[in-house]
């Protein structure tokens, strides 16, 4: 690497020997228990509508904790935050202009 | 000015970095971000799929839900092994580095071996795809029959979906082996691959993806020989990076492919 990238690379390494290791095990155990909630959940007999919404609620606090902490984005300067989540969400948004059309397929056919 | 200020103000050959970390982790995460888009589309083709049919198959038993849940548990488990890597790098501890790489490689294993089992059961009961060969004396469980002809979107998207993840976790744990190993994992790998190929039927799609190791073992023999390198705690973070993103997409495809097809009896 070039020196200014090694000095990078120090601050930055320097940075994650501050992170108390304890928060991981929180974040560890976090994820285990939402997951068993979603388990739980599967088997509640719940409207699919209902629960879809509440498995995709608890998934992308999952994903949030994740990023977040076990990939040290809480962590990084505002511009790289905003910047790859902001452009990630939109892209990953503009895809849902599909599902009109999975709906429309529905009420297509003999009548 | 002062001589003795000089020095400080000379500036540097580069400009800072604009989001303040080093290019090799700017680079995977743009690599990340463009992967997530490929997950997505995957996702998206999925839900598209699930909400213009409605008699989609919801066959999953419980046995498959524990064994998802157990995956799922080794995923986020090496997630914590992976983190308490990159810190113990970050320390600049080799050895408990090492150990730990090698723990977020064992619970990987652990996942794509389960994962496997999974996908081989499936296919012995009759949820399979045209390009599968068909396993001899297997008679299709009530929950497949027909399902291959009637809603050929289920078995193309669930093994696209899940097949796609396992590659990534796969060749995630090729990664960590050559960041802890070096050279050294290479005739393990090689190992693993012979193990893969010949341990399984010659039906199972696993007896030609297993081709997947030898391929990669090919690709980092021809990495480490021309450019050898003891791999530093920037290495390990940014493997970390991508170790963690297979664990965040399955995040969505456990609930969305697994949970929402469970068979409530």
């Amino acid at each position: 690497m070039e020196p200014d990238q090694i000095a990078i690379a120090t601050r930055v390494a320097e940075e994650q020997r501050h992170h108390g290791k304890a928060q991981f095990f929180w974040v560890w155990g976090a994820l285990l228990v939402m997951t068993a909630i979603e388990v739980y959940l599967t088997y509640q007999n719940m409207q699919p509508v209902r629960m879809l919404t509440i498995l995709m609620g608890l998934s992308l606090l999952k994903a949030a904790l994740i990023i977040g902490y076990f990939m040290h984005m809480k962590f990084e300067v505002s511009r790289m935050k905003w910047l790859t989540m902001a452009s990630l969400v939109v892209c990953l948004a503009l895809m849902m202009i599909f599902f009109p059309d999975a709906f429309r397929i529905l009420s297509l056919g003999p009548k | 000015m002062s001589e003795a200020t000089l020095p400080h103000e000379i500036p540097t050959v580069y400009e800072p970095s604009l989001f303040g970390t080093y290019s090799k982790k700017i680079g995977m995460w743009l690599f990340l971000m463009s992967d997530s888009l490929t997950f997505g589309a995957l996702l998206y083709a999925y839900s598209y799929g699930r909400i213009s049919t409605p008699n989609w198959p919801t066959p999953f038993h419980s046995e498959s839900i524990v064994n998802a849940t157990i995956m799922t548990a080794f995923l986020l488990t090496s997630s914590l092994t992976m983190v308490l890597a990159v810190r113990a790098s970050a320390e600049g501890n080799a050895k408990s580095q090492r150990l730990w790489l090698l723990a977020t490689m064992a619970c990987g294993m652990g996942f794509v071996l389960l994962h496997g089992r999974e996908w081989s059961k499936l296919i012995a009961e009759g949820l399979t795809l045209p390009v599968f060969p068909k396993p001899p004396g297997h008679e299709a469980a009530p929950e497949f029959v027909n399902v291959s002809q009637t809603v050929p979107q289920f078995a193309a998207t669930f093994f696209g979906l899940t097949g796609m993840h396992m590659l990534h976790v796969t060749l995630g744990v090729v990664y960590l082996g050559i960041v802890a190993l070096r050279r050294s994992f290479i005739p393990i790998l090689l190992v693993f691959w012979l193990a893969a190929w010949l341990g399984t039927p010659s039906y199972s799609p696993f007896h030609y993806g297993a081709h997947v190791l030898l391929l990669a073992a090919i690709v980092c023999s021809i990495i480490l020989w021309l450019k050898p390198k003891v791999y530093d705690s920037s290495d390990v973070e940014v493997a970390g990076l991508y170790w963690h993103f297979v664990d965040l997409v399955w995040m969505f495809i456990f609930p969305l492919v697994y949970l929402m097809s469970a068979k409530i009896l």
